[in-house]
C-alpha cells in the first residue's frame, strides 16, 4: 500500500548542503507494522515527514494506496514524539480527539461518540473532560494515539512515539500499540532509535544507514504471538534478531546486497 | 529567482508599502473619492512636511518639545531607578507600598494635566512634571522586575569572596538589571512624547509641537499643516525608538544572547 | 483569613490618608485640599442623588456612562481591527514585509497629536473621540496579535496539516487559541491606554463625559472637583483592569495550567 522509490532529500544548497536521504526504496504491505531504526540524526524524521506530506522531498516518489503523495494524504495520521506540543493545550482531551473528525463531516454527537470509543481503547475512558496538561506524559501520548485511532487512517505514522516517557510507561504503550493494531486493520510505520523496541513491536525492521540515509537492512521478525514483555524478550530468536539489528545500526556488517 | 530575492529585501518591500499608501491616498483625493477639502492630498501634506523641515518657527517648536521630553525622561530615570532598587531590595517596604502604588497607577496620566496647569505657573515645569508622573511607571516596574531576575548564585559567589552588600549591588545587581531598565526607558520615552504633546495641546503655552498643531488650527489650510506636523511627530517617535533599540542591542548584546538561548 | 491578611497588607493606605489630611490641613494651600474636602466634593458631584438611583446624581448618570460607553466602543473596535490585521500580518511574512514600516510609523505617532485632525474631520462628538481612541490603542493589539500568530508552535501546525483541518478550522481552532495569551496582553495594555485617550479626547473636544467635568472644574478653579475627578478616573481605571484580569484568568485558564506543569 505504501511504496517509496529512490527517495532523496537535500537540505539547503551549495557546500553547506545536508544530504539527509540518499535514495530510499521501501515497500510496505497492507496491515504490516514496520519499524524503522537508525542512528540518531540519520534522516528518520525526514523520511516520515516526506511520507506525511509535510515536506517535499528533492527527489524520488512516495505513493500511498496507488496515489503519489504531494500534500498530506487524507487517510493518514501521525503520532508525534512530543505529545505536549502536538496536543492542543486549550482543548479538553475529548475535543482534541474529536477535532480531526470535523473534517469528516461527522455531526457533534457522532464525533463525541467516536472520541469516547477511541479513548476507551487506549484505557482513558474517563479522561475526556480533562485538559492534556492535567495528565501524565504517558497518558498524553495515549490521547495522541486515541486521536489517530478515531481518525481511522489507512496508515498510521509514529515518530519516536515513546521517546519521552519512562521505561515502564514505554512498555505499556508498546503493548497498547500491538493491541490496537490487532484490533484495527491498520498499517503502521513506527520510527524509533531503540533496537529492542523495533524488534519487539515490528513485523519487519528496516535499518537506515547514517546520513545520507539508505536502507542498510530489512529483516522480517518471526516471533510467536501474542508478544509479551517478558517471554518474548527472552526468546532466542528475539535475542538473535536484536543483535543483528544492532550490528546493522552500528554499521559493523558490510552487506554488498544492501548498498544502494 | 531575481523576483524572489527582490521580495526578500525588507527595505525595498517596506518602501513599496509606504509608496503604495501614498499613491492610494493621492488617487483617492484626485479622483474625488475623498474630498481634498476634508482630507488634504497626500502630495500636499508631504510638500508641507518638507516645508516645515526648513521652517525656523516649527524647528523651534520641535526643540522645545524635545527639551521638555529629554528633561522629563532624565528626571524620570534619576527618580525611578533608585526607587526601583530600594523597593526591589527591601521586600517589606515594597509590600507595604504596593497597595498605594496600585491605587496610583491606574490614574490616567493625562487627567493630571488640568491639575498641573493650576499648580505650575511655568509651562516647562508643568510639562516635565506630567512627563515624570507618566513615564516613571515603566522604568520603576522594569527595574523591580529586573532585580527579581538577578541570579542568586552570582550574588552568593561574590558574597563568598567577602564582598559587602554595596559591592554586590554595584557589581552584580546593577549590571544584570541594566537591560531591563533600558527596556523601561525605551517604553518611557514613547510615553513622555505623548505626554509632552498632550500637555502642549491642553495648556497652550508659547512653543512646542502640540502648540504648533493647536495654533495652525485657525488658518485656512490648517489641516495640511496639522497632518504634516503629525507626520514629523511620528518620525520623531520612530527615530527615538530606533535609537533606543539600537543602543540596547549595542550595550546589552550579552543579555540578548542569553535570553534567546534559553528560549 | 485570606481577607484579613489582604486587609493587613493595606495598613499603609490609611496611614498615608491620615498623613495627607494632616499635612494639607496644616499647609492650608488651596491647591492641595484635604482628602475629606475632596471626598465631600465627590459625594456632592456624583453620589448625592436619590436612593432609588443608587444615590447617583444627574451629573454622574449623564457623564460616567457616556465616557465608559465611548471607551468600550473604541476598545472593541480597536480589538476587532487589531486582531484581524494582526493575525493577517502574523501569518503572511510577505504582507508584513510590505506593511511593517507603516505599522512602526503609525505606532510612533503620539495619538494626541491627531486630535486636531480628527476634530476637523468629525467635529466635536463621539465619532471623533472613538476615532482617537481606536487610532491610539490599536497598535499594541495589532503587534501582539501578529506576534502571537507568527509564533504558533510548528508542531501544532503540522498536527493540523496531518489531520487535514481546513484553513478556517486551522485559524479558529489552532492559530487563534494559540495566539490568545498574546492577544489578551495587548488588549489589557490597550484598555488602560483607552482610558487615557478617552480623557484627553474629552478634555479637547467634548460637551460631556468625565474628562469634560474635569475641564469644567479646572476652569472654575474648583480644586476639590479637579482632585475628585482624578480620583474617580483612577477608580475607573482600577475597576477596568480588575474586571479584565478576572476575564483573562477565565479564558486563559488552560494557558496557566499548561505553563505550570511543563
Amino acid at each position: 500500500m505504501l511504496e517509496i522509490s529512490n527517495l532523496t532529500h537535500v537540505y539547503g544548497g551549495g557546500p553547506g548542503a545536508h544530504h539527509a536521504l540518499g535514495g530510499i526504496d521501501l515497500k510496505v504491505a497492507q496491515g504490516e507494522l514496520v519499524c524503522i531504526v537508525g542512528p540518531s540524526g540519520c534522516g528518520k524524521s525526514t523520511l516520515l515527514r516526506s511520507i506525511a506530506g509535510l515536506l517535499r522531498p528533492t527527489g524520488g516518489t512516495v505513493t500511498l494506496g496507488g496515489k503519489p503523495v504531494e500534500r498530506t494524504p487524507d487517510d493518514l495520521a501521525v503520532v508525534f514524539q512530543d505529545y505536549s506540543r502536538s496536543l492542543f493545550p486549550w482543548m479538553s482531551v475529548g475535543d482534541n480527539v474529536a477535532l480531526p473528525l470535523r473534517r469528516k463531516g461527522m455531526d457533534r454527537p457522532r464525533r463525541r461518540e467516536a472520541a469516547t470509543e477511541a479513548l476507551e481503547q487506549v484505557g482513558l475512558a474517563g479522561a475526556a473532560g480533562k485538559y492534556p496538561w492535567q495528565l501524565s506524559g504517558g497518558m498524553q501520548q495515549r490521547v495522541s494515539i486515541a486521536r489517530a485511532l478515531a481518525y481511522r487512517p489507512a496508515l498510521m505514522l509514529m515518530d519516536e512515539p515513546f521517546g519521552s516517557v519512562d521505561a515502564q510507561t514505554r512498555e505499556d504503550l508498546e503493548d497498547l500499540t500491538l493491541r490496537v493494531r490487532s484490533h484495527h486493520d491498520m498499517t503502521i510505520l513506527l520510527i524509533t532509535h531503540d533496537i529492542d523496541e523495533s524488534v519487539y513491536v515490528g513485523d519487519r525492521v528496516v535499518v537506515l544507514s547514517k546520513a545520507p540515509a539508505t536502507v542498510a537492512g530489512d529483516l522480517r521478525v518471526d516471533l510467536p504471538g501474542p508478544r509479551d514483555q517478558i517471554t518474548t524478550r527472552e526468546n532466542p530468536a528475539f535475542v538473535h534478531l536484536r543483535a543483528e539489528v544492532g550490528r546493522l545500526v552500528r554499521g559493523m556488517r558490510n552487506d554488498p546486497a544492501v548498498s544502494s | 529567482m531575481t523576483g524572489r530575492s527582490l521580495l526578500d529585501n525588507r527595505l525595498l518591500c517596506g518602501a513599496i508599502g509606504i509608496a503604495g499608501l501614498f499613491c492610494v491616498a493621492e488617487l483617492a483625493g484626485r479622483t474625488g473619492l475623498i474630498d481634498p477639502i476634508v482630507f488634504p492630498l497626500a502630495s500636499t501634506v508631504v510638500g508641507r512636511a518638507v516645508e516645515l523641515a526648513a521652517d525656523g518657527d516649527f524647528l523651534a517648536d520641535v526643540v522645545s518639545t524635545l527639551g521638555a521630553w529629554a528633561a522629563g525622561l532624565l528626571l524620570t530615570v534619576l527618580i525611578a531607578v533608585p526607587v526601583g532598587f530600594l523597593l526591589g531590595t527591601l521586600p517589606r517596604v515594597e509590600s507595604a507600598l504596593r497597595p498605594v502604588l496600585e491605587f496610583l497607577r491606574p490614574i490616567p496620566s493625562v487627567a493630571l494635566i488640568p491639575l498641573a496647569l493650576l499648580l505650575f505657573s511655568d509651562r516647562f515645569d508643568m510639562k516635565v512634571a506630567v512627563i515624570v508622573y507618566a513615564a516613571w511607571w515603566p522604568v520603576l516596574i522594569n527595574t523591580m522586575y529586573g532585580l527579581r531576575d538577578v541570579d542568586p548564585l552570582a550574588k552568593e559567589t561574590l558574597r563568598s569572596f567577602g564582598f559587602g552588600p554595596l559591592a554586590v549591588l554595584w557589581r552584580v545587581s546593577l549590571p544584570s538589571t541594566a537591560p531591563f531598565i533600558a527596556t523601561g526607558v525605551r517604553l518611557a520615552a514613547a510615553i513622555a512624547l505623548i505626554l509632552a504633546i498632550s500637555a502642549e495641546l491642553l495648556g497652550g503655552g508659547s512653543s512646542g509641537i502640540g502648540t504648533f498643531i493647536l495654533e495652525s488650527g485657525s488658518s485656512t489650510d490648517a489641516l495640511e499643516y496639522t497632518v504634516a506636523a503629525t507626520i514629523w511627530a511620528g518620525a520623531i517617535g520612530v527615530i527615538s525608538n530606533s535609537l533606543f533599540t539600537l543602543a540596547e542591542r549595542r550595550l546589552f548584546h550579552w543579555h540578548l544572547a542569553r535570553t534567546e538561548g534559553t528560549r | 483569613m485570606r481577607f484579613l491578611r489582604a486587609l493587613g497588607r493595606l495598613w499603609l493606605v490609611p496611614v498615608v490618608l491620615v498623613a495627607w489630611e494632616a499635612a494639607t490641613r496644616l499647609a492650608e494651600d488651596i491647591f492641595f485640599p484635604p482628602p475629606t474636602t475632596i471626598a465631600a466634593r465627590m459625594h456632592e458631584m456624583w453620589f448625592s442623588g436619590p436612593a432609588e438611583r443608587l444615590w447617583l446624581t444627574d451629573a454622574a448618570l449623564e457623564n460616567i456612562p457616556t465616557s465608559v460607553g465611548r471607551l468600550f466602543a473604541g476598545w472593541l473596535l480597536a480589538g476587532v481591527i487589531g486582531v484581524v490585521l494582526g493575525v493577517m500580518l502574523g501569518r503572511s511574512a510577505l504582507l508584513s514585509r510590505f506593511i511593517d514600516p507603516l505599522v512602526q510609523f503609525g505606532r510612533a505617532i503620539p495619538p494626541p497629536a491627531l486630535l486636531p485632525f480628527f476634530l476637523a474631520l468629525f467635529s466635536v462628538g463621539a465619532q471623533m473621540q472613538i476615532a482617537t481612541i481606536v487610532f491610539g490603542i490599536v497598535w499594541p493589539i495589532l503587534l501582539n496579535s501578529s506576534d502571537g500568530a507568527r509564533h504558533v508552535d510548528r508542531q501544532h501546525l503540522e498536527t493540523s496539516t496531518v489531520f487535514g483541518l481546513s484553513r478556517s478550522q486551522r485559524l479558529f481552532w489552532v492559530i487563534l487559541p494559540s495566539a490568545m495569551p498574546k492577544i489578551f496582553a495587548g488588549l489589557r495594555l490597550s484598555l488602560s491606554l483607552a482610558l487615557i485617550l478617552m480623557v484627553i479626547s474629552e478634555l479637547v473636544g467634548s460637551v460631556n463625559g468625565i474628562g469634560f467635568q474635569l475641564l469644567d472644574a479646572q476652569r472654575s478653579y474648583d480644586l476639590p472637583g479637579v482632585w475628585g475627578t482624578i480620583v474617580v478616573l483612577g477608580v475607573l481605571g482600577y475597576l477596568l483592569n480588575s474586571v479584565f484580569l478576572v476575564a483573562e484568568r477565565r479564558v486563559l485558564s488552560w494557558h496557566r495550567g499548561a505553563n505550570r506543569t511543563t
